[in-house]
């Protein structure tokens, strides 16, 4: 083992290697593109999951939209396309009826399906923006980071007041630069609310981004007088909880109470994030391992391309190699020489390969910001770098041992035989 | 020095078996300069390579410096290479992406010599070839003489016991020839035992004892008085 470390074996592998240098980069390429790939892949994959887990970070993931829709089977002496109407109630029924429930939020809102968007003034300044009714619960589904203010609270429900909270773009948008709205009034419909907060942009595309107004539900249906109607309910599971399991219980209770059939697979509609969270954590998974198993089987296609090479190698070298026998050189110097050199090779194009790879995720990055993608810090963790690393050595070793077999196993007599 | 008895080898060509040494009996003393001689097929390389532990022989007994050289191994064989002989090749073998300098540390280099030491004892036998001024030049930068001549301080460096030359000026012109044998007669007088395998007469002639081979075996062993190569150059 010594002789790894002595100047002299380095200057005998590098004068082999410097001699044919073109031979030597063509060697290389098959490693270096295994590992970048596998570098690349393995970061794409990390990066995919971070940007996921940011979108989802202020989420409640265990959680389902539910609304209502047409019938699509006649039962009970309705006929088909009948309207069902979900109302408060319900959410209370679901809330202590279903097992496995840990809240339900009614909400209401203005501007979402299809229906005008309200006409929201401030001053000589004015904009059409979605309205939400809501409960303050539907912050624990979907987190809203204050920059300014406070969001609803139970107060404001139980008086019905005449408050909204805002987003950071209506803010800009209706507001002077500087100006605080916190404590002032816009007219939304034509009804005066006070500003008692500014939420900031939430990437979960699914909610209101920053260009939405929340006000209490009760106020909401008092404005906009829709009774005990409600658009849809956010429902929320245990964190434990099947959420899938808990759709299908809800949509059954719902069933039976508004007389649906069964079977009638219409009249309700749900959007359920635990379902889709799944979906895309097991992508995610199933991304890394591809990527795991692309990197590798091509790790290996580029060390079998340089155990090939040096066969080449030896076999152009197979007079020197037969004048270095005559001159002394033990077979074990030979075949350690030759492993070194495979050694050598691969894990000078795996650093390279790593290295480049690691500078295209960084570039990834700085690109993606700019898109609205979710891939975020992508990077790839040291016990996969080790692991790269020491498979390369292995397999760089193993395969050296062909060449290195085929080197000691020419006789110097034969090497030097006069053509 | 070299004590052969009763050596013989044969090689398998197909179905066919080829007796190249039909028992050759050969004493070298230290200090000799000798030369094999014969035509093509007559045995006179297996022989060399035989004595230069490069081949092993089917019978007979070798003994070299007081060892015996029987069933060594392949690492037995390199140690013992290194250290009692040294080669020089009708086609020079050297390597081609090593200068000069370094080509003759190669067998130092395998001897475990430290670098220093490497590099000063290289400087040494290039001088002593008169090459010092050609230390880094790759071989491609020179002449066939000059190459045979780094060939034969590459043989020296490792102060062998014999120095083997296989056609060692059949790659050379007359001119040439005669100023590496002058060489090779000037390391001789300084006492180093010398075999030389050669068809060519002139060549035979420069060294003190002509060993003639035909079919394997002895014909003539001839002690002559050496021509001095100097006298031609």
């Amino acid at each position: 083992m010594k002789f790894i470390f002595t100047r002299d074996t380095w200057q005998e592998i590098f004068g082999a290697i410097r001699k044919n240098k073109l031979r030597t980069a063509i060697t290389i390429i098959g490693v270096f593109w295994g590992i970048l790939l596998f570098v690349a892949l393995q970061g794409a994959a990390k990066g995919m999951e971070n940007g996921f887990d940011d979108r989802f970070k202020n989420l409640a993931t265990n959680s389902m939209f539910l609304w209502s829709e047409q019938t699509g089977i006649p039962y009970g002496g309705y006929k088909r396309n009948r309207k069902v109407r979900l109302e408060l109630n319900d959410t209370y029924r679901i809330a202590s009826q279903i097992e496995g429930v840990q809240f339900v939020a009614p909400r209401n809102a203005k501007g979402v399906f299809g229906d005008a968007v309200p006409l929201v003034i401030n001053k000589l300044k004015s904009g059409n923006y979605r309205v939400f009714g809501d409960y303050p619960i539907i912050d624990k589904v979907s987190k809203k980071k204050l920059r300014k203010g406070r969001f609803l609270n139970q107060k404001d429900i139980q008086d019905q007041r005449k408050i909204c909270v805002i987003g950071e773009r209506i803010e800009k948008e209706l507001f002077e630069e500087g100006e605080n709205p916190v404590g002032q009034y816009i007219k939304i419909s034509n009804i005066y609310f006070q500003v008692v907060g500014v939420y900031k942009r939430n990437n979960t595309d699914f909610f209101e981004r920053d260009n939405s107004i929340f006000i209490p539900f009760t106020t909401y249906q008092k404005v906009f007088n829709t009774g005990n109607r409600i658009g849809w309910m956010v429902i929320a599971g245990y964190p434990k909880e099947d959420i899938i399991a808990v759709e299908e219980k809800v949509k059954n209770l719902l069933k039976r109470r508004y007389t649906v059939h069964p079977n009638d697979e219409r009249a309700f509609g749900a959007f359920n994030f635990g379902e889709m969270f799944g979906k895309i954590t097991g992508f995610v998974k199933g991304l890394k391992f591809t990527a795991l198993i692309v990197g590798i089987a091509t790790i290996l296609a580029g060390v079998i391309a340089i155990g090939n090479i040096l066969l080449i190698t030896v076999k152009e070298r197979t007079k020197e190699i037969g004048v270095r026998r005559a001159l002394g050189a033990k077979p074990g110097e030979i075949r350690g020489q030759i492993i070194l050199e495979s050694v050598f090779l691969t894990l000078t194009a795996g650093l390279l390969g790593m290295t480049v790879g690691g500078l295209l995720l960084s570039y990834l990055n700085d690109l993606a910001k700019s898109w609205d993608f979710p891939f975020l810090n992508p990077t790839v963790s040291l016990p996969y770098i080790g692991f790269a690393i020491a498979i390369m050595v292995i397999l760089g070793t193993l395969i050296g041992l062909i060449p290195a077999q085929r080197a000691v196993s020419i006789k110097p007599i034969d090497a030097l035989r006069e053509e | 020095m070299i004590q052969i008895k009763e050596l013989q080898k044969s090689y398998r060509m197909g179905s066919n078996e080829l007796h190249v040494l039909k028992g050759i009996n050969l004493d070298i003393k230290e200090g000799e300069f000798v030369s094999i001689m014969g035509s093509s097929g007559s045995g006179k390389s297996t022989l060399l390579n035989i004595i230069g532990m490069l081949d092993e022989a089917d019978k007979g007994s070798y003994v070299l410096d007081d060892v015996p050289i029987k069933n060594l191994s392949e690492k037995k064989a390199a140690i013992y290479r290194n250290k009692f002989l040294g080669f020089i090749f009708q086609s020079f073998n050297l390597i081609n992406y090593k200068n000069a300098a370094e080509n003759v540390a190669l067998p130092l280099y395998y001897q475990g010599i430290s670098r220093k030491i490497r590099k000063e004892k290289s400087l040494y036998y290039l001088e002593k070839v008169g090459l010092e001024d050609r230390a880094h030049h790759l071989p491609s930068e020179l002449s066939g003489g000059q190459k045979q001549r780094v060939a034969i301080a590459r043989a020296l460096a490792s102060e062998p016991k014999v120095l083997l030359a296989d056609e060692p000026t059949g790659a050379l012109d007359t001119k040439t020839s005669y100023e590496v044998m002058d060489f090779l007669q000037g390391i001789n007088d300084e006492g180093k035992t010398i075999l030389v395998v050669t068809h060519e007469p002139d060549i035979a002639n420069m060294t003190k004892r002509i060993v003639m081979l035909k079919d394997g075996v002895i014909e003539k062993d001839t002690f002559v008085e050496q021509v001095r190569a100097s006298e031609h150059v």
